[in-house]
């Protein structure tokens, strides 16, 4: 079967410039806005300079801005406010994995020869409607015939999963909670997370605003104590709590493409890209299996295959953790842990820690950093090109050179998987 | 516990998206008549649900439909403590139930107490009128 032989990319395509918008609550901001922060952002990233009329054409990753701003055609709108009008600019749409789904048109464009030079990213503005209002609008990624009209909401679907794995593996709600502290502690120290503060800082602010009140001070005695109190942590559908969910954020990120071959006028320092894969799976009813993402196995394995190496050659990896338990499911199906207790307790553990064996989300992840859902899989690359340049600050992963890392992106209830593997050469 | 459809938002169903569309009208027209319809691959019996012009096993188009026994048990579940959508009144519990023929279906629990729900709990199916134009097929604790 001539069809089945494995993917090489055509061309090799290297990223010599990321960036991204500050991630939050952005009042004031369009998408457009947000989309040109991130843009300054990748232009000041470009070692030697970057002339805005090189790009030869743009992709945008972006979920809803039909829903969020009553406005389509978003890529256009992102083209015309940074200078690209006249060139190539579409849309990319897969749900929470767009923006890694963009970038990946990017890379096809690279590898096959049509562009030398091209810029992907992703945007997303949330906070315009209020949180049921756009919880009901993410709903619109899942089968809604079939799945909504359950009742089920993206937090309802994941927690599914979660009761699937713990009444599989036999698993502690534990386990997921410290996926999140681990997150939060990372994304204290990013600078462009939409929380930059550890569940001990949320802690403390928790405690002086009920002093401030006048209301009873609370005592939790660490971290697990608080994320199980449910006034501070309530139930979102259960097991999944408040702190076991990414938050609704405005952000953008993008990342310059160029062939391997002219990276060099770019940067002495490109990343290059040498795997990518993607897969689609069946809505909840149809899917194998709750207890893991299939198609990011299958996402996993054609990037591992494309790029020549292995879940242990991984020095480091963004995932996507929209709920801890996606993070859990996440470092099985790239291969990194074995499903099951080895998966889940791998935060608590510390193995997934910037100093573990194999660091997970150093830039927050989607918990901490926030997830503007359209961005999130472009933003996962900007701290992968950070951290692979030795340029992560505060959150750099100590004493080990990340020469190969991996990014996980997953759109819906993993209906749709990116994942995509760098090399420093 | 129950699933109470909320009248006074003057919104449609998100299941009416489903129901509109001729591939899945015998499986809306079963629920009025309390069954559950299932879609049979003729070419190679794949059991389907949601149905679908094509069977997606073999690409057949040609289909017959069984009725199903109604009993299955919990595949997963959640409940939730507020409905984000407003169609539905919280406190519900949505559960995924492998019915016995095989096929998944998505839909609501009633009559249960949270606490009590449990992945493999067998269940049966019970129908609930939850407007005018629409009967949606739930489940409840068996036997
Ligand atoms: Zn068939």
């Amino acid at each position: 079967m001539p069809y089945q032989e494995k993917r090489k990319l055509g061309r090799g395509v290297a990223m010599v410039g990321a960036g991204m918008s500050k991630f939050g609550v952005r009042n004031g901001l369009s998408n457009r806005e947000l989309f040109v922060e991130a843009f300054e952002d990748m232009k000041a990233s470009v070692d030697k300079g970057i002339d805005t009329k090189d790009i030869e054409a743009l992709w945008v990753g972006n979920c809803g801005t039909e829903i969020w701003e009553s406005q389509l055609v978003v890529a256009v709108l992102c083209a015309q406010w940074i200078g690209m009008t006249g060139k190539p600019a579409t849309k990319v749409e897969a749900a929470c994995a767009s923006g890694s789904a963009a970038v990946r048109q990017g890379i096809m464009g690279i590898a096959s020869g049509m562009y030398d030079v091209v810029l992907a990213g992703g945007v997303e503005k949330m906070t315009t409607l209020p949180t049921n209002d756009t919880t009901t609008a993410l709903a619109s990624g899942t089968d809604i015939s079939y799945e909504a009209s359950g009742g089920f909401t993206f937090p309802g679907l994941y927690a599914a999963m979660a009761n699937a794995y713990m009444n599989e593996y036999g698993t502690k709600i534990e386990d997921f909670r410290k996926v999140g502290i681990k997150n939060h502690d990372n994304g204290a120290l990013n600078p462009n997370a939409h929380f930059s503060a550890s569940i001990t800082d949320i802690m403390g602010k928790q405690i002086a605003k009920c002093k401030e009140r006048g209301q009873s001070v609370p005592n939790w005695a660490d971290e697990l104590e608080f994320l199980d109190d449910p006034v501070f942590n309530p139930v979102i559908a259960w097991p999944m709590r408040l702190y076991d969910c990414s938050p609704v954020t405005d952000g953008a990120a993008c990342v310059l493409l160029v062939a391997e071959e002219i990276a060099k006028d770019f940067t002495d320092n490109p990343i290059y890209i040498i795997g990518s894969g993607q897969a689609c799976d069946e809505a909840l009813h149809g899917r194998d299996t709750l207890i893991s993402v299939p198609a990011a196995k299958i996402a996993a394995q054609q990037a591992y295959e494309m790029a020549g190496v292995g879940p242990q050659d991984v020095k480091m990896a963004e995932v996507h953790d929209c709920f801890t338990v996606a993070e859990v499911m996440a470092v099985a199906d790239l291969g990194f842990f074995r499903p099951g207790e080895e998966a889940a307790r791998a935060a608590g553990e510390g193995k997934t820690a910037r100093d573990g064996i194999k660091p997970i989300n150093t830039s927050g992840g989607l918990k901490s950093k926030g997830h503007p859902v359209g961005a999130s899989g472009a933003a996962q690359l900007v701290e992968i090109f950070r951290q692979m340049r030795g340029e992560a600050g505060g959150r750099q992963v100590p004493n080990r050179d990340i020469d190969l890392a991996l990014t996980h992106n997953v759109g819906a209830h993993g209906t749709t998987a990116v994942v995509q593997i760098y090399e420093r050469r | 516990m129950t699933v109470e459809y909320n009248p006074d938002q003057k919104i449609p169903h998100p299941a009416m998206w489903g129901v509109l569309y001729k591939s899945s009208t015998p499986f809306w027209e079963g629920v009025k008549n309390k069954k559950i319809m299932l879609q049979k691959c003729k070419s190679c019996g794949n059991l389907l649900n949601p149905p679908r012009p094509m069977c997606p096993k073999c690409q057949s188009q040609e289909n017959e439909w069984i009725t199903a026994k109604g009993t299955g048990k919990i595949y997963s579940w959640v409940t939730f403590n507020e409905a984000p959508h407003p169609a539905f009144k919280a406190p519900y519990a949505a559960v995924l139930v492998e019915l016995d023929e095989g096929p998944r279906i998505v839909s609501n629990m009633v009559d249960v107490k949270p606490e009590d729900l449990e992945i493999g709990m067998a269940v049966e199916v019970t129908f609930e009128d939850v407007a005018e134009d629409l009967t949606l097929p739930k489940f409840r604790k068996a036997g």
